[in-house]
């Protein structure tokens, strides 16, 4: 066993499972404000420009914990196909989760659009309206979105089977639940 | 070292993979509309307004046909009780707009566009942008933008029959029909009255709502003109007027706020508010320049009507966000198609076509 009872760090799992949850409203948010011209478009609009505001912002404090912290071991048994699925995998995660707000605000300014957040904070335009970086940031903000969801489904799969195949420890150390490894609680309840 | 194997195959735990990312994908699928067809959608409400032979690429999906202009809005303060928004204290601020035909053909002649409109973006100093698309009849053709959509389907289709279906279902488009039929035409973009239709909400300073609609009132004498006598003047002559007039004078247009009672019907732009209602004269748009659309600031500008600034905000008024919807499809359609859009087809000037 090289990685039983070998967690990421509270930060670490707090930070994943809130971003988890943005993430998914975002996705969510964003193909169904798409789809429709209901009067909760603007509200939806809103949401998703906020909540990308602060997936951002989450996404980078994630990034710099982890390079801080870093990761626990995978199991040493493991083959290495999944080795190399369960890396790639996690890294195509890191740079979606940060340049998919970026690709939305810059499509945003490119557009013209005035970015207005909750309680009507104002993003200030770095960059000028263009028609070809408009549609190009438009382009990869949509095709990149599905690819992120399609991604985390291959990732919640892969956790899954990592809790209720394998049984190798790999989910618990994401796992949303307390930690029990502390050899004081292991003491006590052996 | 051998793998620890489980003591029966996995059948189970697979299966409950499988479920939970079907689920999810699933999910998803119903929140993007691919499980329900029937869902009105921006694209299906942009592809209905194309012409039979096809949109015009490059430009506006509707009311494609526009000429730029640039202004000032002078506000005389009297707008401030109403709303907090800074464009409603006394002062002068940069205007930027379009006048446009309602057509989805960017070469329509002008004589054959009953609906005329104007796009306008009021910027302040602190930050805050507000965008208006306004049309001159006094009042909405449909009362939903499930009619809008309807209507569209009606015009274009072949069933001769289809526009009678649509008016037996929809009661409140004959008012505008008559509208159309009767109201008068001008030979100037300077001469219509501009009406926002939809209403909003203004939030003052002290917290209180009014819902309220607006209007572009002409300071230029209305000379009405048949629509025979405007088609000879020319299939381009609006935007040729306006250019030579504003090149003259600038234009101006009072613009009056008028403020519902309770129980006006703020949810339904095809029916006007009854007359005598509280009307406050908030300020002048002045036009003080005209470009053409090719090289002018306004093809740029997408003008969403629900792009407001702090102290005001939609109504109970389905149309700003179905238009919203719709303009944004519009908008990220015609930008990806630069390279149809007419930049080198003629030479800047009034002419815009």
């Amino acid at each position: 066993m090289t990685s039983a009872g070998k967690r990421f760090t509270f930060l670490q799992r707090f930070l994943h499972w809130l971003i988890a949850i943005c993430i998914l409203a975002m996705l969510f948010i964003g193909v169904g404000m798409k789809s429709t011209v209901a009067p909760k478009y603007v509200p939806l609009l809103a949401t998703h420009k906020t909540l990308g505001a602060i997936i951002l912002v989450l996404a980078l404090i994630r990034l710099a914990v982890r390079l801080r912290y870093g990761a626990p071991p995978l199991p040493a048994d493991l083959p290495e196909p999944m080795k190399l699925g369960a890396h790639l995998s996690h890294l195509a995660l890191y740079v979606l989760m940060i340049a998919l707000p970026l690709l939305g605000l810059t499509m945003q300014w490119t557009g013209a659009y005035p970015i207005v957040l909750y309680g009507d904070i104002r993003l200030p335009s770095l960059l000028p309206q263009s028609d070809a970086m408009h549609t190009l940031l438009w382009d990869a903000h949509f095709y990149l979105a599905f690819a992120f969801f399609a991604v985390i489904l291959l990732h919640v799969a892969a956790a899954l089977f990592h809790a209720l195949v394998r049984r190798d420890g790999v989910f618990e150390s994401m796992a949303p639940t307390p930690s029990h490894d502390a050899p004081t609680a292991v003491t006590h309840a052996e | 070292m051998p793998e620890p194997s489980p003591s029966r195959p996995p059948i189970g735990s697979l299966a409950i993979i499988a479920i939970v990312v079907a689920a999810g994908a699933g999910a998803f699928a119903y929140t993007a509309g691919w499980l329900s067809p029937t869902r009105l959608t921006p694209t299906k409400i942009v592809d209905s307004l194309a012409p039979p032979g096809g949109p015009s690429l490059g430009h506006r999906r509707n009311h494609a046909k526009g000429i730029c202009f640039t202004g000032v809005f002078e506000s005389n303060g009297n707008g401030a009780e109403l709303s907090s928004a800074q464009v409603f204290a006394r002062g002068e601020y940069p205007a930027l707009g379009r006048f446009n035909l309602a057509t989805a053909d960017a070469n329509a002649p002008d004589s054959t566009v009953r609906v005329r409109g104007l796009g306008l973006q009021l910027s302040t100093p602190d930050g805050e942008v507000w965008r208006s698309a306004m049309i001159d009849p006094p009042f909405f053709s449909v009362s939903t933008p499930e009619g809008f959509y309807e209507l569209q389907l009606a015009a274009h289709s072949k069933d001769p029959n289809a526009m009678k279906a649509f008016f037996a279902g929809h009661l409140e488009f004959a008012p505008f029909a008559e509208w159309a039929k009767t109201a008068p035409w001008t030979a100037s973009y300077a001469e219509e009255t501009y009406n926002s239709l939809n209403s909003f909400i203004f939030v003052s300073g002290s917290g209180a709502e009014h819902a309220v609609r607006w209007s572009l009132l002409p300071q230029a004498q209305v000379v009405p003109i048949t629509q025979e006598d405007l088609a000879k003047l020319g299939p381009n002559h609006l935007a040729q007027e306006i250019a030579e007039r504003v090149a003259k004078a600038p234009q101006r247009w009072t613009m009056v706020v008028t403020v519902a009672d309770p129980g006006d019907p703020t949810a339904d732009p095809s029916t006007a508010w009854p007359p005598g209602r509280r009307a406050v004269e908030v300020g002048a748009l002045v036009v003080q320049r005209i470009e053409g659309e090719r090289n002018g600031p306004c093809r740029e500008i997408n003008f969403d009507p629900t792009i407001l600034p702090n102290g005001v905000h939609v109504s109970d008024d389905p149309f700003p966000a179905a238009r919203s919807a719709a303009y944004a499809r519009s908008y990220d359609l015609r930008t990806s198609e630069l390279k149809y859009y007419p930049y080198h087809s003629e030479a800047a000037g009034g002419g815009e076509r």
